[in-house]
């Protein structure tokens, strides 16, 4: 199967991911945008059934998935490598309630990063993560995403567990600005 | 704009009252196991000290996360009233999720704020509501139209009886002492979240 539409040149698995969480029940989008989560988002703007969560920082969303939990529902923190930076103290919240958490982080400061200033909070996120309790789960490639994300939502709201997958820049394609 | 229109327009303009008074009077309207999420420090000490309820979470680890964390819970339970309690030095730290609340408009949301001016836990240091800024002015300038200060008790009780029957988001300011609270609230976090998501009946 072809990995991009060719006429618009955009990737077919964000919807498929979609896809895949809401299936899997998640019904909260919290977000600060990044351009690569914008299907994710626009697709649950367009959603009747999910809510669409534009958050001010990132550190809002981490508050509010643990609200979504106490309320008996699923939610997904999209957010940038930058925005980890934000949540490292909220994350105690997730791990002395151990709340079930997901968020999906899309990558700068690795792999072909063009701006200096993407790398020290891109190279800290998963020590960061790691020291606060959250399992970090990879996708390098296209097919990877689907069963990577499939593993996250049953390692979150099955096992409990707090888990990040990041979405490198092998995948989403490396910023040069 | 009628609703801040009878109420004191100013932060200096409103009594000084009691937070575990004006908890007490909130928790006896509490008849419909409404959520009542309690941001850290006195605002939670007083809420277990008006009397422990299954559907109170007491938020104790992070400033500010009462808010959201109220969000989140009242956009899962649209049929529940979700209350968020929050002393002026978290609301401080988070005021984005002011305007979060205001832009996704949950009509089930009421957002009370205890405003004694002060970092009370931590030795009484003053909060920069203490110096100039006005709460229910930056709630209301980031979209929460229906935000206002509560005139006496008597203000907050017909305030916290419309905020539970009437499309919101609510926000009501309350300036506060600094009297000490008489009860401590318990502390394992697992437990309190527990023992909430059974008392509203979805699991734990």
């Amino acid at each position: 199967m072809a990995e991009f539409d060719r006429d618009t040149g955009t990737a077919f698995w964000p919807h498929a991911l979609y896809d895949l969480l809401r299936g899997a029940g998640v019904s909260q989008f919290a977000y600060v945008p990044d351009a690569g989560h914008k299907v994710l988002i626009d697709r649950s703007l367009a959603d009747p059934d999910a809510q669409s969560i534009p958050l001010t920082t990132e550190e809002e969303g981490v508050a509010l998935l643990a609200g979504a939990d106490l309320g008996g529902a699923r939610g997904v923190l999209l957010m940038q490598s930058s925005g980890v930076g934000n949540c490292i103290n909220m994350l105690s919240l997730i791990a002395g309630g151990r709340f079930p958490f997901l968020t999906l982080v899309s990558m700068r400061g690795e792999f072909g990063e063009g701006n200096p200033w993407q790398f020290p909070m891109g190279q800290a996120v998963v020590p960061v993560l790691e020291a606060m309790g959250v399992i970090c789960l990879r996708a390098e490639h296209p097919d990877e995403v689907i069963p990577t994300v499939s593993a996250a939502l049953t390692m979150a709201f099955q096992s409990g567990q707090a888990v990040a997958v990041l979405l490198t820049q092998k995948l989403i394609g490396a910023k040069s600005f | 704009m009628s609703f801040a229109a009878n109420h004191p327009r100013h932060r200096n303009d409103a009594k000084v009252m009691s937070r575990a008074d004006l908890t007490a009077r909130l928790v006896a309207r509490l008849h419909h196991e409404e959520a009542v999420i309690g941001g850290i420090g006195y605002a939670n000490f007083d809420l277990w000290g008006a009397g422990h309820r299954p559907q109170n979470f007491y938020m104790l680890g992070s400033m500010g996360l009462a808010v959201p964390i109220a969000l989140g819970v009242a956009i899962a339970q649209p049929a529940r009233r979700v209350v968020a309690l929050e002393g002026d030095g978290s609301v401080l730290m988070q005021l984005g999720a002011l305007a979060t609340v205001a832009g996704l408009r949950p009509a089930n949301l009421v957002i009370v704020i205890w405003d004694n001016g002060a970092y009370q836990i931590t030795g009484g240091q003053p909060t920069a509501a203490a110096a100039a800024a006005d709460l229910v002015a930056i709630a209301r300038g980031a979209g929460i139209a229906q935000s206002a200060w509560a005139a006496d008790e008597s203000d907050f009780e017909e305030m916290i009886a419309r905020a539970l029957t009437e499309d919101g988001p609510w926000l009501i300011g309350c300036r506060i002492d600094a009297v000490k609270p008489v009860a401590t609230t318990e502390r394992d976090p697992a437990r309190i979240r527990d023992r909430f998501m059974r008392g509203i009946a979805v699991g734990g």
